[in-house]
């Protein structure tokens, strides 16, 4: 009897402890490097993998029964909304591009972290961490497979979700966010942590996820609310573990500490760029907007970022180098962007449209500074343009990508708004393309990896497409004249008009 | 305006996704099929890893093993994320009962005092292997290739750790915080644990996803399994008034049972696949299957002695006549 | 003084706790927003099994939170009876 009254004393801590790491043991029949063979060659020092501390304490059976839970909550609710014409009760089609996009370029990057983190759940020899990202790699599988279920729906009655798999390895514009991911699973175990735990997960997730899904909200659509806020349960203990990891390399050894603040420089700077398709979302493809791209990053990016980055300094962290690049940024790149997209909307799998007159007015509100002095002149000349040809406005010039982000470079120059940003670096000989300093500087610290990035552009000037536009759209799954060009005369907007009057009239 | 939306009845544009509709023809997908299929990208890697430039970052010749498609590893028990959960919730639901029952009743009170130990000396170093099991599957999950064969590998995995927490609170229930110690140190030092922590710790080091997939839940699970969970436990204890730790190990039995059936199925797909993939699967069971049979006879000899002999070359005949089934002859 | 905040669900099961997070941090704002109620609070905020269980008339387990939890900023520390965010500066 007195074992179960010793039983009883324990914490939950010491519970955790017993339940997690007293099962490890030092392996004596192989050595450490052959059971832990990637854990050296950063460079990263790691002293006692004892002193990292568990950040929540689920042992499996929690687990099992909280995620069940959730799991419950959430296909009940999109088998109703699949049942009940859900779909119907979004704002309008227009925001299904946001969808699209999202389909097409974030999940196949939840799917990339669930490999990711049962890697380095292998990988690092503390048991306790490599619990914590076995958590989070079972995690990540449940994003993507709740994210193709939520939205599965919608492709049987919309354009452009269709292909998502062929678009996540053939199409441009996804091509930043997987070449983001390939980049974080082609590092080592130690940087995939800062660059997904850390920087994608605690500083940018909430860029993502929270204004997007109360864009959910406010647009009606009860599906994606669900997936998103259903994840980011999830996250929360995610960003913790990404905010532990890093505190755990800084106490281990000081030489960590430039290794650390380079990579936050980077993933900070990667992020950034991945998040510019959210800033389109957010700022042009919701058609009822729930706060603007700047409005976000004043709350989750200046507020919460410089929140962690003053707790951080007591390591001599100091925030990421393209911090205050991006502050300027900012207030320019989701128009800067969106123009781009217009202009190569025959090539993507979503729709776009000129933002009406009262858009344009809520975009001026929000940016007064930037939107009618250098943006809204450019979408009027595009009106006029179309006026005037009677023609969509294409610009069917191939962009030119930015070797490290894969986005057009399209964006400006630091402290000149009118002047395309282009960065150069020559390596072995052949020359290289960047869109910022921050993307130069990532290729420069690394040429040797960069120099292997797939750029999808080049491909279709290239055998066996030799810019045949119509073959290289078979080849991305690309249906023209439904999936892709203005949201005015597609079929998406035709047919929910259509459906809707349906439901309101007795035809 | 409120409107009654599903008064409307609109035909649907399409079935599925494009990739489903070239596997499966133009009909709705299922959620496993829509949660597993291709899922994983296949084309236009952008780099490739600074851990091991040899290798792609999703990378078919890291194992021995063939196959044209390795999404025809599909999983009978047809698990997604939301399908795994539930289940396990439901039997997290039923072991939560099992333990109660027997802390509420004092059944362990009642156990006795030589089958508490001989429950205690053989299940608790075993949840060290429990740990092993699941830094394996882990691996197998992150470097496997294709979604339908590697899915199944971090449940596993989840499951694997979960049999380790199992077996910690059945110790802790029948022996407080000693009796984990002294597992681990028979884990450590204990010699009838040495060839089994050998075994593990080789499988550590194996870098061969499908070669570890066969060491581990093929060769290792098929003995362990039903020699410890079947064998001691369900008939030798039970049999003999400790029936109490048959319920505090129920989930590790039902468990076996259910996920055999997916190692036996991906066995026998890859088997069916080649001739190449056959035979290599052959010499890997055969070579493991020894090896772990020599690895559990001395721990099923702290319980059975001079019999333990025989009751490891049964299973090992059952383990045979299990696999033989799947198209690989032994 | 940063920041920290937590984020759950807006519905029924988060009602009594968002109730329980206000009355043991006096000085936090609640925001309510579509689907989502978020709590800041200046350095720290301590959330009370004692005080959730208060709310509610029944057992709690903080763990429990994990289903209706959005987002949160600030250094977790969990025990069996608080869970506590704070920044340190």
């Amino acid at each position: 009897m007195d074992m179960k009254t010793a039983n009883k004393k324990l914490s939950l801590k010491d519970k955790y402890k017993l339940f997690t790491r007293d099962l490890g043991w030092e392996p004596t029949y192989r050595t450490k490097e052959e059971v832990f063979p990637y854990v050296q060659y950063e460079g990263i020092k790691i002293h006692d993998w004892d002193k990292w501390e568990d950040p929540f304490r689920l042992t499996m059976d929690s687990y099992w029964k909280y995620q069940a839970e959730k799991e419950r909550k959430f296909y009940a609710i999109i088998d109703a909304h699949a049942q009940n014409n859900g779909h119907l009760h979004i704002t309008d089609a227009r925001y299904l591009s946001a969808l699209k996009v999202f389909l097409q370029a974030i999940s196949p990057g939840e799917y990339a972290a669930h490999k990711g983190f049962a890697r380095v759940g292998r990988e690092f020899p503390g048991v306790g961490t490599q619990v914590a990202c076995q958590m989070q790699a079972i995690d990540e599988i449940r994003h993507a497979q709740t994210q193709i279920h939520a939205l599965s729906n919608y492709n049987k009655f919309y354009n452009g979700f269709h292909g998502f798999a062929e678009h996540r390895d053939r199409i441009w514009y996804t091509s930043v966010a997987r070449s983001f991911f390939d980049d974080a699973m082609a590092a080592g175990p130690f940087e995939f942590m800062i660059a997904i735990g850390f920087s994608f997960e605690y500083v940018l997730t909430n860029l993502l996820f929270v204004p997007f899904m109360s864009g959910a909200a406010y647009n009606g659509d009860m599906a994606t609310v669900t997936f998103g806020f259903s994840a980011q349960s999830d996250e929360a203990r995610h960003m913790t573990l990404g905010l532990e990891c890093i505190k755990f390399m800084l106490e281990q050894d000081p030489d960590n500490l430039p290794i650390v603040q380079a990579w936050i420089d980077k993933w900070f700077w990667r992020g950034i760029r991945v998040l510019s398709l959210v800033s389109t979302m957010m700022d042009y493809m919701l058609p009822k907007r729930v706060m603007s791209w700047r409005e976000a990053w004043n709350i989750y990016g200046i507020e919460n970022g410089s929140a962690l980055f003053k707790d951080l300094a007591r390591y001599g962290i100091r925030a990421p180098k393209g911090w205050d690049h991006a502050e300027e940024a900012i207030d320019h790149m989701s128009h800067q962007l969106m123009l781009g997209l217009y202009q190569w909307k025959f090539g993507t799998s979503f729709h776009v449209w000129i933002p009406s007159d009262e858009d344009m007015d809520w975009l001026s509100k929000k940016y007064p500074t930037t939107f009618d002095k250098y943006y809204r002149p450019r979408w009027e000349h595009i009106k006029k343009h179309e006026a005037a040809t009677g023609a969509p406005f294409n610009n069917f010039g191939l962009p030119k990508l930015c070797q490290c982000c894969q986005l057009p470079t399209l964006f400006t120059e630091p402290g000149d708004p009118t002047l395309i940003c282009h960065r150069e670096s020559v390596y072995q000989g052949e020359r290289y393309h960047f869109c910022s300093d921050g993307c130069k500087d990532i290729f420069d610290n690394e040429p040797e990896k960069y120099i292997q990035a797939w750029l999808p552009m080049p491909g279709l000037m290239q055998d066996p497409l030799n810019g045949d536009l119509a073959g290289w759209m078979d080849w991305v799954f690309l249906k023209n004249g439904e999936d892709n060009g203005d949201y005015a005369t597609s079929q998406d907007k035709h047919n929910f008009e259509l459906w809707r009057s349906m439901a309101s009239s007795n035809q | 305006m409120q409107i009654d939306l599903r008064t409307v009845s609109i035909q649907p544009l399409r079935n599925t996704f494009d990739h489903l509709v070239r596997r499966f023809g133009d009909k709705p997908a299922s959620r496993y099929q829509e949660g597993s299929y291709d899922i994983q990208a296949a084309e236009n890697l952008h780099y490739r890893p600074t851990w091991d430039p040899e290798q792609e970052l999703y990378d078919t010749s890291i194992t021995k093993i063939v196959m044209q498609d390795w999404y025809a590893l599909k999983d009978p028990r047809q698990f997604y994320y939301s399908t795994y959960t539930l289940a396990r919730a439901r039997q997290q639901d039923s072991m939560e009962a099992n333990f109660s029952f027997v802390e509420s009743r004092g059944l362990t009170d009642l156990l006795p005092a030589d089958l508490r130990q001989i429950a205690l000396d053989l299940l608790v170093p075993l949840r060290h292997a429990a740990w092993g099991a699941n830094q394996n599957n882990t691996f197998i999950c992150g470097y496997g290739y294709g979604t339908t064969f590697t899915q199944p590998c971090i449940y596993h995995a989840m499951d694997n750790l979960g049999i380790a927490q199992y077996l910690s609170r059945l110790g802790l229930l029948l022996g407080g915080t000693e009796a984990l110690d002294a597992g681990k140190a028979a884990w450590l030092d204990g010699e009838a644990w040495q060839p089994l922590r050998r075994y593990v710790e080789d499988c550590l080091a194996l870098r061969d996803p499908f070669e570890l997939f066969v060491a581990q839940n093929v060769a290792l699970d098929g003995l362990l399994y039903p020699l410890v969970y079947e064998r001691i436990v369900d008939e030798h204890l039970a049999g003999r008034g400790g029936s109490s730790v048959a319920m505090l190990t129920q989930f590790m039995t039902d468990w076996f049972d259910e996920t055999r059936k997916w190692v036996d199925a991906v066995l026998k797909v890859a088997a069916g696949e080649s001739e190449h993939n056959r035979a290599q699967l052959q010499e890997w069971i055969n070579a493991w299957k020894c090896r772990a049979a020599s690895a559990v006879l001395p721990v099923v000899e702290q319980v059975f002695g001079a019999e333990a002999d025989d009751l490891v070359s049964e299973q090992v005949a059952a383990f045979k006549a299990r696999i033989e089934k799947t198209g690989i002859a032994l | 003084m940063s920041t920290v905040f937590i984020a759950l669900q807006a519905n029924e099961e988060t009602r009594p706790i968002i109730e329980a997070i206000e009355l043991d941090n006096p000085q936090a704002v609640v925001n309510r927003e579509p689907a989502m109620v978020k709590i800041n609070a200046p350095g720290r905020l301590v959330i009370r099994k004692d005080t959730i269980e208060e709310q509610l008339g029944r057992s709690y387990d903080l763990q429990e939170l994990q289903i209706n939890l959005i987002t949160l900023s600030g250094n977790v520390d969990e025990d069996e009876d608080t869970l506590t965010l704070t920044w340190n500066e």
